[in-house]
């Protein structure tokens, strides 16, 4: 139980402080993308009888460079060429799993994570891995969000726009797999997209809405693990959920109060205000 | 000295020639303007001297460096047609103006006080001071384009490349830009915008150089407006330029009936 809380708060922590740089991009979609084909990672790793992790860090990370050249060229045949991989990616995962001898239960945990059957090793390069691309993701994040604002101006301030949009692939990459654990391949782009939409619905800047991100990922993470132990449902789906409600309930939160305030101006301001049928009449001429 | 300068440049998209042969130059403290009809190729010629598109032929020089060995980036300030395509993710006018300070101070090294100076200074020199902390996407299309600008004097450049600075851009706004390229040009800066409608610009301009079907068809002082360019009261109001696409034939807006 605390491992797996471990591993669902260092998650928590680290997707949406790598996904807020995807979102800004309109890259929102890349995680999952990646998540199928850390699949064919896990397969390999079945097969081979290695750690699944590490053979998905590997795979994915290859992956995710693929995908990053491929966008870098700009072609329209891009979008092809994504989804062949991504599609590639899961049915090859779904074939070397049924080729190697462990059973289809083993996949699901993949899929949607599965936070009880975590080893104390898993937590450990869940840590260290999580940790290192947190660190990365802070240090580095006025030459990260110059790149993913304008990435020409970027290359016109002599940033390394390259080597900058590599490691972001490759965090991408790491992120999917060790959060693989947690909320599985299926969901991990959720707590990197969500909990990022939820904040810049609140938010006026690029600083604010990443610490509150950071904020919404780690208590959804934390309330999910507590409340899948409290009902029994499973952790993954039980996080991304929470988060989803979190963001349901700022975006209506913030409507009602902008509504709100609205109408006390209105009201503060009635005296001065010109009657609206006189508005309609002048614009009608 | 020389800042710029270009001898043979060529550029080819997808085989097609779109700047041919083009030679010239701009030395310190010039105010140097490229004027030319949409898809001329004038936009092309900044992008390429800042190596945002490559070079098919010729050579370009930066402050007297082959632009390939040139690292100085901090002298140059560049200023896009608009603001990056409107991330999700919201930033504030001081977030995106402080992204100029980093081609001074690097990527590792965090901000500074003297960097954080150099932001409010630029803010204030462009008069979005009081906007600060505001997003960006709040601020009128002409408050954007001085944002770009503050960002681009954020990094205290010697050269500023500004691509189109006044399309679309309200009056009020083109008059506060000529205002601060002005004092950029008093202090000893170098400029070198793309336009095509100079408007309050005008009277900063040193030399004038048109691209004409990718070549230099004339370098010199700015030329007298013509034909009902000229005419008194001529709203001269563009949209948003393409992206040039050479193959495409722009209708010419110019000589469509003013209503």
């Amino acid at each position: 139980m605390i491992r797996a809380l471990v591993g669902a708060l260092i998650i928590g922590l680290t997707a949406p402080a790598l996904g807020i740089y995807l979102v800004q991009r309109r890259l929102s979609l890349i995680g999952d993308g990646i998540g199928h084909v850390a699949l064919t990672g896990v397969g390999v790793g079945l097969l081979l009888q290695q750690s699944p992790v590490l053979t998905a860090v590997i795979v994915s990370v290859v992956g995710a460079i693929g995908v990053e050249l491929v966008r870098e060229r700009g072609r329209t045949s891009g979008d092809l060429a994504l989804a062949l991989l991504f599609y590639g990616g899961i049915a090859g995962g779904v074939v070397l799993v049924g080729l190697s001898d462990s059973n289809s239960g083993n996949l699901v945990q993949y899929l949607f994570g599965s936070l009880i059957t975590t080893t104390r090793a898993d937590v450990i390069v869940i840590a260290i891995l999580g940790v290192a691309v947190l660190v990365a993701m802070l240090a580095l994040r006025p030459a990260l969000f110059a790149v993913c604002n304008d990435e020409e101006y970027a290359k016109v301030s002599g940033l390394p726009v390259r080597t900058l949009n590599l490691l972001l692939a490759v965090t991408t990459a790491v992120t999917v797999t060790i959060a693989m654990r947690t909320v599985g391949l299926l969901l991990v782009s959720a707590l990197m997209v969500v909990p990022v939409a939820a904040a810049q619905q609140v938010t006026r800047g690029f600083r604010t809405t990443m610490a509150v991100a950071m904020l919404i990922g780690v208590v959804a993470a934390a309330a999910g693990v507590t409340v899948s132990g409290e009902v029994d449902t499973p952790p993954g789906a039980t996080i991304v959920i929470l988060a989803i409600a979190v963001f349901l309930a700022i975006t209506v939160g913030s409507t009602v109060w902008r509504v709100l305030r609205q109408r006390m101006n209105l009201d503060g301001n009635h005296q001065h205000a010109e009657p609206s049928d006189v508005v309609l009449q002048a614009g009608a001429r | 000295m020389s800042v710029v300068a270009v001898r043979h440049g060529a550029v080819t998209y997808g085989g097609r020639h779109v700047l041919r042969d083009v030679n010239f130059e701009v030395t310190t403290g010039q105010v140097v303007a490229i004027l030319g009809a949409n898809g001329s190729g004038k936009s092309t010629l900044v992008r390429t001297i800042l190596g945002l598109v490559p070079l098919a032929g010729g050579e370009i020089d930066l402050f007297g460096t082959p632009r390939a060995r040139f690292r100085t980036w901090a002298r140059i300030g560049y200023v896009p047609q608009r603001i990056g395509a409107g991330s999700g993710v919201p930033a504030t006018v001081g977030e995106v103006v402080a992204s100029g300070r980093l081609a001074r101070r690097g990527i590792f090294r965090p901000a500074r006080a003297a960097d954080r100076d150099a932001v409010r200074a630029a803010l204030e020199d462009v008069g979005l001071l009081d906007r600060i902390n505001d997003p960006v996407t709040t601020l009128s299309g002409g408050q954007q384009q001085r944002t770009l600008i503050a960002r681009a004097l954020a990094g205290r450049p010697d050269l500023l490349v500004l691509d189109e600075p006044t399309a679309g851009v309200d009056a009020a706004s083109q008059e506060a830009f000529a205002a601060v390229l002005g004092r950029f040009a008093e202090r000893g800066g170098t400029i070198l915008l793309v336009a095509h409608e100079l408007g309050p610009l005008e009277p900063l301009i040193d030399k004038a150089v048109v691209v004409h079907d990718g070549r230099i068809a004339y370098e010199g002082r700015v030329p007298e407006p013509a034909g009902h360019h000229a005419a008194p009261g001529h709203d001269h109001v563009h949209p948003h330029a393409e992206p040039e696409r050479p193959a495409i034939c722009v209708a010419p807006t110019d000589r469509m009936p003013a209503s």
